[in-house]
């Protein structure tokens, strides 16, 4: 395929749909699925044949549509309409071209003026909704696989590199390394072997924006991946994808099928002397090979169990080649980079942390979904005028961000900016995008002790700080819940924090205590409560110490 | 195997496999495939038993699998692990009738559902120990 042919498949496909009288698009993500979206698109598809509308109405799957609590959603792209809480039954209403029978819907139709559509700005998300994730002609009538044209076609290597770093994209996976430089890191070796890795195995509790994408927007990776090949010289790609991610994996095989067939990979892209291929590892559950090291030794076939670095990924990575790793979200960014240039891209966002990010709402919050905001908005803004504020008249108590990894941010600093930066700076990180929110009846020393246990279990083994330390803190903090603990212990758990973060091999063992340390800072007096009083502020925990009575000797807790 | 060459890389891949055919990888299935893939057994052992997703006992006829993910824990996923296992089994094992087994995942990725149980692979959405109760009765157990 060249250039020209893309853009005439692209006008073929955009006329194709003009023709049509309305496109229904169903979403087809993991959230509506399991609450019957497969059945509403199979029953608007019968009832298109049964109102003899074919050729006039089209059903198509797509991507998220972000308001998951109220799914299954589905959006008519002409008259932009959305709905919410859809059965197979309103098929007939869905489908109808007579006003009257579309009225009876009207009072699950979603405003698409509300706060929370307004207020986000899509990028990475911008095809969930448009597209349907299993038709590649779909994609290429939204502009797809453009970028990765000009990119072969019209750009050295070299000016790829700089077009990514003048945008100031961010690794998107958490710790936020510039991706541009980590680019050039690799382009640098001379190695004749080198391979590009998606690092898909989003492994953080509470966070689905990866899988989102994936099973959104598959073509947008594969492209993603296709341009950081020809920007740093490799032919190969992998995609470290979660076992538990079954539809992502089907459409991710389906899309690179599609693409081989298309010659949009394999050998001679777009009639170049590039060649690159993608093949799919898929993980077996364990978090630990979100880890870059980690999750080489597993592509590898091996224990994932990290290594000393360095030697870092971009000089010694898969098989000893130089290796370019990054996330889901980071690779969805470089085609909108490429095309519309690293300048637009870095008008977005806040000083330091340019463009969007997106986020999985969950927890004690009215619209969980997903969403997709320029940076350094304010977690106040996401959480109450995007996520519509607390259920339930109760009261905010904490966000949680990056997972195990991460920390919980009070009250008094939900007007911080959502960057990497400040976000660092009040003790917890950006992380991959996972947003829980918890309100007053949850219990923080209970979360910590929740995410301890979570590191404890996915502890690989390797290093004794991770190993023992997280059994031992875990234990502490099982002690504390039940009122049984005295200052000592608390005084020990503030010692383990520090010596897991300072001499644990990985990020694993470094940052297991993140939750600990930021529930301390913020909830000290909770901590005091359970110890002094045997009391749970929140009324959560089953206390069943007395202050005082026990002596609370490490081991005991287990008996 | 040959789909990979009998590469030993490919151990994960094939271990997929073996498990999505025979339901749990049993110690002559691991022999088997360290002698086909020339992988020393420790090897095929320390891979199969360090990832999660890979069984080394077979399951029951029914699988529950509780999401403990954070959104899940916060709405009550503990409990519904515990209505489980006072009903059938410990998380990790099968009930004496080999009925249900019960597991526990880290996070399925459904948090606007939570919280999400995997029955039997498709998804129950907002699960209260009640609908629990209800699936039991439906295939018998007691």
């Amino acid at each position: 395929m060249t250039f020209d042919d893309l853009l005439e498949r692209q006008s073929t496909e955009l006329a194709r749909q003009q023709s049509l009288e309305e496109r229904i698009l169903c979403c087809t993500a993991a959230g509506c699925v399991s609450c019957g979206a497969d059945s509403l698109k199979k029953a608007v598809s019968e009832e298109i044949k049964t109102q003899g509308l074919e050729g006039k109405v089209e059903v198509c799957g797509t991507g998220c549509l972000g308001l998951c609590s109220r799914g299954p959603l589905a959006v008519t792209s002409k008259s932009r309409k959305m709905y919410g809480e859809l059965k197979a039954a309103d098929a007939k209403a869905l489908v109808s071209r007579d006003e009257a029978s579309q009225a009876e819907l009207e009072p699950r139709r979603v405003d698409l003026d509300a706060p929370f559509f307004r207020e986000q700005k899509r990028i990475v998300l911008a095809n969930s909704g448009r597209v349907d994730p299993e038709k590649l002609d779909d994609y290429i009538a939204a502009g797809g696989y453009q970028a990765l044209a000009k990119a072969v076609g019209e750009m050295t290597p070299r000016e790829v590199i700089e077009e990514i770093k003048t945008a100031g994209l961010r690794g998107r996976g958490g710790a936020g390394y510039p991706t541009g430089l980590k680019w050039e890191l690799v382009a640098k070796q001379p190695a004749q072997n080198k391979f590009v890795v998606c690092n898909a195995d989003e492994g953080d509790p509470g966070a689905f924006m990866d899988r989102s994408v994936l099973e959104g927007d598959p073509h947008r990776v594969l492209e993603g991946m296709a341009i950081a090949g020809y920007a740093v010289g490799a032919q190969q790609g992998y995609i470290y994808v979660r076992g538990e991610y079954t539809l992502a994996i089907e459409r991710l095989k389906n899309a690179i099928r599609q693409a081989e067939r298309e010659r949009l990979l394999g050998n001679h892209i777009f009639e170049t002397g590039f060649q690159f291929r993608i093949d799919l590892r898929i993980g077996a559950g364990a978090f630990v090979c979100g880890e870059e090291t980690a999750l080489i030794a597993s592509i590898e076939g091996k224990r994932g169990q990290p290594r000393q670095r360095p030697p870092y990924p971009p000089e010694s990575g898969v098989w000893g080649a130089p290796t370019l790793i990054n996330n889901v979200e980071t690779f969805a960014n470089i085609a909108p980079i490429i095309e519309n240039g690293g300048a637009w891209f870095a008008a977005i966002g806040s000083a330091g942390s340019k463009g969007t990010k997106v986020f999985a709402l969950a927890g004690n919050i009215k619209n969980t979904g997903l969403i997709e905001v320029p940076m350094g908005m304010s977690l106040r803004r996401i959480l109450f005028d995007i996520g519509g504020g607390i259920p339930g008249g109760r009261a905010f108590k904490a966000a949680q961000t990056g997972g195990p990894s991460g920390g919980c941010i009070p009250e008094e600093h939900l007007d911080t900016p959502v960057d990497y930066e400040s976000l660092a700076k009040i003790g917890s990180i950006m992380g991959s995008g996972g947003l829980i929110v918890m309100d007053d009846t949850s219990c923080m020393v209970d979360v910590a002790r929740y995410f301890m246990e979570f590191c404890m279990d996915e502890s690989c083994g390797k290093c004794i700080p991770c190993r023992a330390g997280t059994v031992q803190m875990h234990e502490i903090l099982t002690r504390i819940t039940r009122g049984e603990a005295q200052q000592a212990d608390f005084d020990m758990l503030e010692e383990l924090s520090a010596l897991l973060r300072d001499a644990s091999l990985c990020g694993l063992g470094q940052t297991a205590p993140n939750p600990v340390m930021s529930t301390i800072r913020y909830f000290r007096h909770e901590y005091q409560a359970h110890i002094e009083e045997s009391r749970c502020p929140a009324g959560h925990c089953e206390i069943t110490g007395s202050a005082g009575l026990q002596p609370g000797l490490p081991g005991e807790a287990h008996a | 195997m040959s789909r990979h060459q009998y590469s030993g890389d490919a151990l994960i891949e094939v271990l997929h496999t073996a498990q999505e055919l025979y339901g749990f990888l049993s110690p002559e299935l691991l022999r088997t495939i360290a002698k086909k893939l020339k992988l020393p057994p420790s090897r095929v052992l320390g891979v199969a038993s360090f990832y999660h997703f890979f069984t080394m006992k077979p399951k029951g006829e029914h699988t529950f699998v509780v999401c403990t993910g954070t959104a899940c824990y916060v709405a009550g996923a503990a409990g519904l692990v515990e209505t489980l296992e006072k009903r059938c089994a410990k998380v990790g094992q099968t009930s004496k009738d080999g009925k249900v087994s019960v597991v526990t995942a880290r996070c399925i990725g459904s948090c606007g559902l939570a919280p999400a149980v995997v029955y039997d692979g498709s998804i129950l959405a907002r699960v209260k120990p009640d609908r629990i109760l209800r699936e039991l009765e439906n295939i018998g157990v007691k």
